[in-house]
């Protein structure tokens, strides 16, 4: 089944205080599609002056949502994921619109996964509690979570509407206000939300501001009117924000990325059944949403005396990938999402090359018919070199994964380990030792056992190392948007007698 | 004998020649992790926090360009040449509102220069 390019206006807003409205100093930008580089809409050149108007609206309505009962928070929330799951097919079409990747990614992960995300923190408020104690018989400590306020959110293009769905409802959910800033490569998935849930909650306290880093980023990130940053992107910007929210004392979490491993052991060719079959399809991943993940398995550590056989049969599936039209449900792999990050891909299998590593399959752009020629596609790509390269040890953020091979568990741990950041990792074994004993070994915040890429909500997600603090996706990530208030009740008639 | 670690194209240059126009003294510093990492970032001279984990690989256009000390331990065999590509990042680099991103294009040192460089502290 093939869909086309869907309908946009001329040119959206900022959504502020509960309505579109056009940048103050009425600059917009071009917003393309990376599927063929074609226009989808002007989209503001927000400044300083309209992150202070969406900074105070959040302002203004702080007060009145933070004492808003938890149960019309949690409806509210329920009623968006309502709104998302009724449009569900608008929202993937713009999605892979917005972001070139592909559409049948879009109708079956990324929409329905942020559906749930709502439910889940909708949910959340609803059963969970504050806590007290009896410290002695006439004293009572009574903790009682409060918002923190205002919170800034500035998420990436990678996954645009899932992003927003993992930051903005525990942000709610925990009775913040929130000014948002999606990547101005994808602003129209946040647009068409907002367009959708325009009337849900009170004015000021969801805010979507688009615009670029450095003119519209920078001040919400930097304002002394926020109580919080929460970033997702990379590292010397998450360095950035984090000097900035330390004028302010500000609080901030970070998901700033990682090179993660991905480990089988010879275990997994014990046998030729679904679970090998499984496993390979593991070993491919590193293709899924072009590699544009956070979390994108892009060091394949294969044991060395299973190596040639299953590297023949990851090979093959890999080559048995479809790259097309992302719009098309064949479609397994679309567009990178901008032309600098097809630049960047290239640059790297360039130097990958030059440092020795092999190319076993792919290794050039992908260039596709008519339309979508000119789009930014590259193939499907597996190296094969050893972890000092630059290749194993940098982001990439494309659909390149660079393999090895390790002799026993010490030596995977090793090399699993020998990298600045600590986001994700896989191990794949039919062993009941190494199940538990590898990923316990590895410094990684999610460690994926015989599986990879869920993202459940339920589940906390977050780094180690370089690749940040803060867990997502998780009840706790709400203790992240929250302040702690202690009461310290005495129920004794008597003084202390000091005075 | 001294060699260069970063160099910057004659197009990169005239882009870091009108920023430095706009945001006077600037800095580079190699990005690293998801999304736009793994790039250069252009800042003004104050915006970032540098010190000692802070690697100064050379200067550009007038520009010191710095590496945090633990990445660049992975990338000290290449050579960096800074470039421009269109596109749109989404950091807080400053030539994004341009419609450009710099990019680095890397090559590996011979054995010779290698040599030479291990035999110099970084940034002489």
């Amino acid at each position: 089944m093939s869909y086309s390019k869907p309908k946009f206006k001329e040119k959206y807003g900022n959504f502020i205080n509960g309505k579109f409205v056009a940048p103050v100093d009425g600059e917009y930008f071009d917003n393309t599609s990376p599927v063929d580089n074609s226009l989808i809409a002007k989209y503001p050149r927000s400044k300083q002056a309209d992150v202070e108007n969406a900074v105070a609206a959040a302002n203004a309505a702080k007060e009145t949502w933070g004492n808003t009962s938890a149960a019309a928070r949690a409806a509210l929330l329920n009623k968006v994921a309502d709104i998302i799951e009724a449009n569900l097919e608008e929202f993937a079409l713009v999605e892979t619109c917005d972001n070139g990747k592909p559409i049948r990614e879009t109708l079956n992960a990324d929409v329905p996964l942020a559906v749930d995300h709502w439910r889940y923190f909708a949910a959340v408020i609803r059963a969970e509690e504050g806590s007290a104690t009896e410290l002695d018989e006439n004293t009572l400590s009574m903790n009682i979570k409060e918002p923190l306020g205002v919170v800034a959110q500035i998420i990436p293009w990678n996954f645009p509407l899932l992003m927003l769905s993992w930051k903005l409802p525990p942000a709610l959910a925990a009775g913040n206000c929130v000014v948002l800033k999606p990547a101005e490569q994808t602003p129209s998935t946040a647009t068409l939300l907002m367009e959708k849930i325009a009337e849900v909650f009170p004015p000021g306290v969801v805010n979507v501001i688009h615009g670029f880093g450095p003119e519209a980023g920078k001040p919400l990130a930097s304002s002394s009117e926020v109580d919080k940053v929460a970033f997702t992107g990379e590292t010397t910007t998450g360095q950035l924000i984090m000097q900035y929210a330390s004028k302010n004392l500000n609080p901030v979490t970070m998901e700033l990325g990682g090179k993660s491993p991905n480990i089988f052991f010879n275990s997994v060719m014990d046998e030729d059944d679904a679970f090998l079959d499984k496993a390979i399809e593991g070993a491919v991943l590193f293709a899924f949403n072009q590699g544009e993940v956070c979390t994108c398995p892009s060091r394949l550590l294969v044991q060395e005396d299973i190596y040639d056989k299953f590297m023949e049969r990851v090979i093959a599936r890999t080559e048995a990938i479809v790259q097309s039209n992302p719009y098309n449900t064949a479609c397994m792999v679309g567009a990178q999402a901008s032309n600098d990050q097809f630049e960047k891909i290239l640059s790297y299998i360039k130097i990958g090359k030059e440092e020795g590593a092999k190319v076993l399959t792919g290794g050039e752009a992908c260039k596709l018919d008519g339309e979508l020629g000119n789009g930014f596609y590259v193939q499907p790509t597996i190296l094969e070199g050893h972890n000092k390269m630059r290749v194993f040890q940098e982001e990439i953020f494309g659909p390149v994964v660079c393999v090895t091979k390790f002799k026993d568990e010490a030596e995977a741990l090793e090399i699993a380990n020998d990298t600045l950041y600590g986001l994700g990792a896989g191990v794949w074994t039919r062993d009941a030792h190494q199940l538990y004993q590898i990923p316990r070994a590895i410094k990684a915040g999610r460690v994926w056992v015989n599986c990879y890429h869920a993202y459940p909500a339920h589940a906390p997600f977050g780094g180690y190392k370089k690749s940040g603090f803060g867990r997502e996706n998780h009840l706790m990530m709400m203790n992240y948007y929250r302040q702690t208030k202690n009461m310290l009740i005495s129920y004794d008639k008597n003084k202390l007698g000091f005075f | 004998m001294k060699l260069e670690r970063v160099a910057i194209t004659e197009k990169a240059a005239a882009l870091v020649k009108q920023l430095q126009e706009k945001h006077g003294e600037l800095i580079f510093h190699q990005s690293g992790g998801c999304c736009d990492g793994s790039s250069p970032m252009i800042f003004e001279k104050e915006d970032m926090y540098l010190d000692d984990s802070d690697v100064l690989l050379g200067q550009i256009a007038g520009v010191n360009y710095y590496m945090n000390k633990d990445q660049f331990d992975y990338w000290k065999h290449t050579h960096l040449t800074v470039d421009i590509t269109e596109g749109r990042g989404s950091s807080f680099s400053l030539e994004i509102p341009m419609g450009f991103r710099f990019i680095i294009q890397s090559r590996l040192f011979s054995d010779e220069e290698n040599a030479v460089l291990n035999n110099s502290s970084v940034g002489e």
